[in-house]
């Protein structure tokens, strides 16, 4: 169990070690390969022909068959109009999420009033639940109010983040200091303020993490956009992606083109972030070392 | 698609230069408002209440009222269009009695423990790994968490096409070394095999990380101490890091229940294209999971009290295994 010994941290004496920290990195980049393989052969699959993925042994390598194959999931489905929709019910879903998560977080972090536990303690427990409790009745709350098949009917549910409140809650009581907010309070700020020329500033970690959580879920949702997008012509690029699936089993390398369309914007975007959305998350437990 | 966040309870952030990770933190103090004391009434708070309230609102109409409302559908008869009928506990009688939840529950539950337990297990395995590294931690931290960002449908097309019984990656491989053709996708095993794979790799890695974050927060002079009482690694690993990240290992095994047992999109994603199968979870329905069952009754079949039964008989389910699971890990942790 190779794994164990390093169990040590790292600053437990270098020397004598330096097999050890060599197989470490030999399993982790097994890991990496594997986590990353099925990118690479996603774009090895769709940047080839059919023909050339059916063939046994199939072709290994790059093709030159990309554009190719992405004109033709333009002409299957419509991936643009699609992927809007799920821009902009992804966007409007995290700033909206952010900013009701942040301010509800905010008076539960630092404030109290009757009712206070209560309702946090529902929030808590509502967070635990699986989602698929409440799907059936969502549905049809939207269908009598008119809404299904609408973007709006999308969004609406996912902006009460349970998750969201929690998290900024946690980071709302240790990050935001009492005494600042009682200054702000002598100087005759009042709640608002307090929350948005105080405390928002000083949360700012936290609300990109919960940002880029909030945007990645909203993007691959898939249950509910299939649930209540019933217009076929009107949905999300998940559920436009799942249907280029079924209608064209024997296209392969254009449904691979379709598949890293859809999920490689994603990819680099989290990419990009990546840093501070890890650090965020790990942040806490850092500070422990 | 309620995902857990990457977070652990320790790995919530505190303050910079704060009292240490939430495990170790005493008892938080009252919150600032308190110290004003001498308030009247709850009306004095409206501000507060109108903080909370666009949050309640879509709560209370999303979240609260309609898990109370698909408890009181359990009891009813409705296709979502005629009249509502009353039929109490008939809905239950019947799910006790359809082979079909049965094999759904059974499928939901194989496919949980073979991709939970990798999970974990690997999870824990790289973040001590992780920890151990100096070099390319950021780089291994991201290139390991992205599955957990990539789209559930694209992955199991993806998985759909590797493991395809006739022209699949895996199949290719295999024919290359002399082994024939295996069914990953029509036999009923294979096909939960399948799937848990899928999830595992999606999950590795964000386990990894809560894992990570724990292992980040012992303290280094915990380790010197064992050292210097002569304890060999093996020894601090199953001493002193395990016992620490119990809390953690409890978070980590609770998600995975919550999330292992909602799998959905892979198998319908994965049998979707199965035309004569649509939604019934591949061939011989070895696919079907729970969660897929109530789909396809209360959205296929517009079976809405049936559908909701079956969710609740699930989460039913959830909660005992989540008690038992908590009952597991906590157990022995006196010592």
């Amino acid at each position: 169990m190779t794994a164990l010994d390093t169990a040590r941290p790292a600053s437990g004496g270098g020397k004598r070690r330096r097999p050890k920290g060599l197989t470490a990195h030999v399993i982790l980049v097994v890991a990496v390969l594997v986590s990353v393989f099925p990118f690479a052969w996603t774009i090895i699959m769709a940047t080839n022909t059919t023909q050339d993925i059916y063939k046994s042994p199939p072709k290994f390598t790059f093709g030159s068959h990309l554009l190719e194959n992405i004109r033709h999931v333009l002409n299957t489905i419509d991936f643009f109009g699609s992927m809007l929709n799920t821009v902009m019910v992804a966007t409007v879903t995290t700033v909206l999420v952010l900013f009701i998560d942040s301010l509800a977080a905010f008076t539960f972090a630092k404030f109290d009033f009757p009712g206070r536990k209560i309702l946090f303690g529902t929030l808590l427990l509502f967070m635990m639940l699986p989602l698929q409790l409440a799907i059936l009745p969502q549905f049809i709350l939207m269908s009598k109010i008119g809404w299904v098949g609408m973007l709006k009917a999308l969004a609406l549910p996912s902006l009460a983040n349970a998750f969201g409140i929690f998290w900024l809650h946690q980071y709302i009581q240790n990050g935001v200091p009492d005494e600042l907010l009682d200054a702000a309070r002598i100087d005759g700020a009042g709640f608002f303020r307090q929350y948005w020329n105080i405390a928002l500033p000083m949360i700012r970690p936290a609300l990109s993490f919960l940002a880029i959580y909030a945007f990645v879920n909203c993007w691959n949702d898939y249950i509910w956009p299939l649930v209540v997008l019933t217009d076929p012509g009107h949905v999300t690029l998940q559920v436009e992606l799942a249907q280029l699936n079924v209608g064209h089993t024997t296209d392969y390398s254009m449904v691979m083109a379709g598949v890293l369309m859809a999920a490689l914007p994603l990819v680099i975007v989290f990419s990009i972030f990546a840093r501070g959305f890890i650090a965020g998350a790990t942040e806490g437990a850092v500070q422990g070392t | 698609m309620t995902s857990p966040p990457v977070t652990g309870p320790a790995a919530v952030p505190t303050h910079r230069g704060g009292p240490g990770p939430a495990r170790f933190r005493p008892r938080r103090t009252t919150p600032a408002g308190a110290a004003r004391p001498k308030r009247r009434g709850p009306l004095a708070y409206w501000r507060q209440y109108l903080a909370i309230s666009p949050f309640y609102l879509i709560f209370a109409a999303f979240s609260f009222f309609p898990v109370f409302y698909s408890l009181y559908l359990a009891f009813q008869r409705w296709d979502g269009l005629g009249s509502m009928q009353f039929v109490g506990l008939q809905q239950f009688r019947f799910l006790w009695d359809d082979p079909v939840f049965w094999l759904s529950i059974r499928n939901t539950l194989v496919i949980w423990v073979l991709s939970t337990v990798p999970t974990l297990f690997g999870a824990l395995t790289l973040a001590t790994l992780l920890h151990s590294v100096r070099r390319f931690k950021g780089f291994y931290r991201i290139a390991l968490y992205v599955p957990n960002v990539t789209s559930i449908v694209a992955v199991a097309i993806f998985f759909g096409a590797v493991f395809s019984n006739n022209f699949g990656l895996v199949n290719a491989i295999l024919g290359m070394v002399g082994i024939s053709p295996v069914p990953w996708l029509s036999n009923p095993w294979l096909i939960k095999v399948v799937i848990s794979l899928l999830m595992t790799w999606q999950w590795t890695g964000y386990n990894m990380i809560i894992y990570l974050a724990g292992l980040q927060a012992i303290p280094g002079s915990i380790y010197e101490a064992a050292k210097m009482d002569g304890a060999g690694p093996i020894r601090t690993f199953f001493q002193i890091t395990i016992p620490i990240m119990r809390p953690i290992i409890l978070f980590t095994v609770i998600i995975s229940t919550i999330n292992g047992l909602q799998s959905f999109s892979e198998p319908q994603v994965l049998f979707a294209s199965n035309a004569a199968n649509a939604n019934l979870g591949g061939p011989g329905q070895a696919g079907l999971t729970t969660l897929l069952y109530f789909y396809q009754s209360a959205f296929l079949n517009n079976d809405y009290g049936y559908g909701a039964a079956i969710v609740w008989a699930f989460f039913v389910l959830i909660i005992i295994l989540v008690a038992v699971n908590w009952r597991l890990t906590t157990r022995g942790r006196k010592a």
